[in-house]
């Protein structure tokens, strides 16, 4: 893993926050959709939050499909699980909001299980299928 | 009868935000690293090979439907149960179809990772 591989992690863990973020912020503003008028859903994409958290979501699937492109989604989908430590620890440190005892076992869990998951390889090998053994090819010349 | 709705509406954004994942990662898959992709062919190659790909495009669809039912779930309940349940459920049915349809290889290690993470979620979200 190189320190640009790392970035893109960022890049999903930063946009998919804030994306989801500007969404719940824009839905607080459209109000109830009725369950007999669903239609009503694309009424949300006229609100500015929402237009924002869709930017932000484009620019998390960007991020996100470079991340995929390199490392199984069994890798990255724990690996920027941190992002839900950093929204925590930033609402403590910069808000000043309180964490309560559930909380920092809960920031310990996500934090041992993003270590393990980096630790270990960021990709699993497939054997390609098509390539004909070397050993089998040098017997048939 | 809305706490049903809620639950019907995030199973269903659970599956479609799966069933994307699952076909996202298999189309990057096929293109393989992007960086380096781009570094020897140039970044227009890079758009046409994301672009060319059929399962991106199933795997968009998938993404779109779980977009608008998180849409929908957000307007019926708040973003502390939505959020939660649906990040918590996601990571499962994401291990399942990675190991199921992509063969990784998700040892005992990604397993207690997820498992982790999975339970961190709850209980950062819910208290």
């Amino acid at each position: 893993m190189t320190l640009r591989k790392y970035l893109v992690l960022l890049a999903v863990v930063v946009f998919g926050a804030t994306g989801d973020s500007f969404l719940a912020r824009g839905m607080k503003d459209v109000g109830t959709i009725d369950i007999h008028h669903l239609s009503h859903v694309f009424t949300a994409l006229a609100n500015p939050w929402v237009l924002l958290g869709i930017f932000s979501l484009l620019a998390f699937m960007s991020s996100y499909m470079t991340a995929l492109s390199f490392a199984d989604l069994t890798y990255v989908i724990p690996a920027t699980a941190i992002g839900y430590v950093l929204m925590a620890l930033l609402g403590h440190f910069w808000l000043h909001e309180h964490i309560s005892l559930q909380r920092w076992i809960g920031i310990a869990l996500i934090t041992a299980g993003v270590g393990l998951v980096a630790g270990g390889p960021s990709r699993t090998e497939h054997p390609p299928a098509h390539l004909p053994d070397p050993e089998t090819a040098q017997e048939h010349v | 009868m809305r706490a049903l709705y809620t639950w019907v509406c995030i199973t269903f954004m659970v599956c479609s935000a799966a069933a994307g994942d699952v076909l996202i990662a298999l189309a990057m898959r096929r293109i393989g690293d992007l960086g380096e992709f781009r570094r020897t062919h140039g970044f227009l190659a890079v758009i046409t090979r994301v672009l060319s790909g059929g399962a991106l495009f199933g795997g968009i669809v998938f993404m779109a439907l779980a977009f608008f039912s998180n849409l929908i779930g957000l307007s019926w309940a708040d973003l502390s149960l939505m959020g939660p349940a649906s990040a918590a459920l996601t990571f499962v049915t994401n291990a399942l179809g990675a190991k199921f349809f992509l063969h990784e290889n998700v040892d005992k290690r990604r397993w207690i990772a997820t498992a982790f993470v999975c339970s961190g979620v709850l209980l950062l979200t819910r208290s």
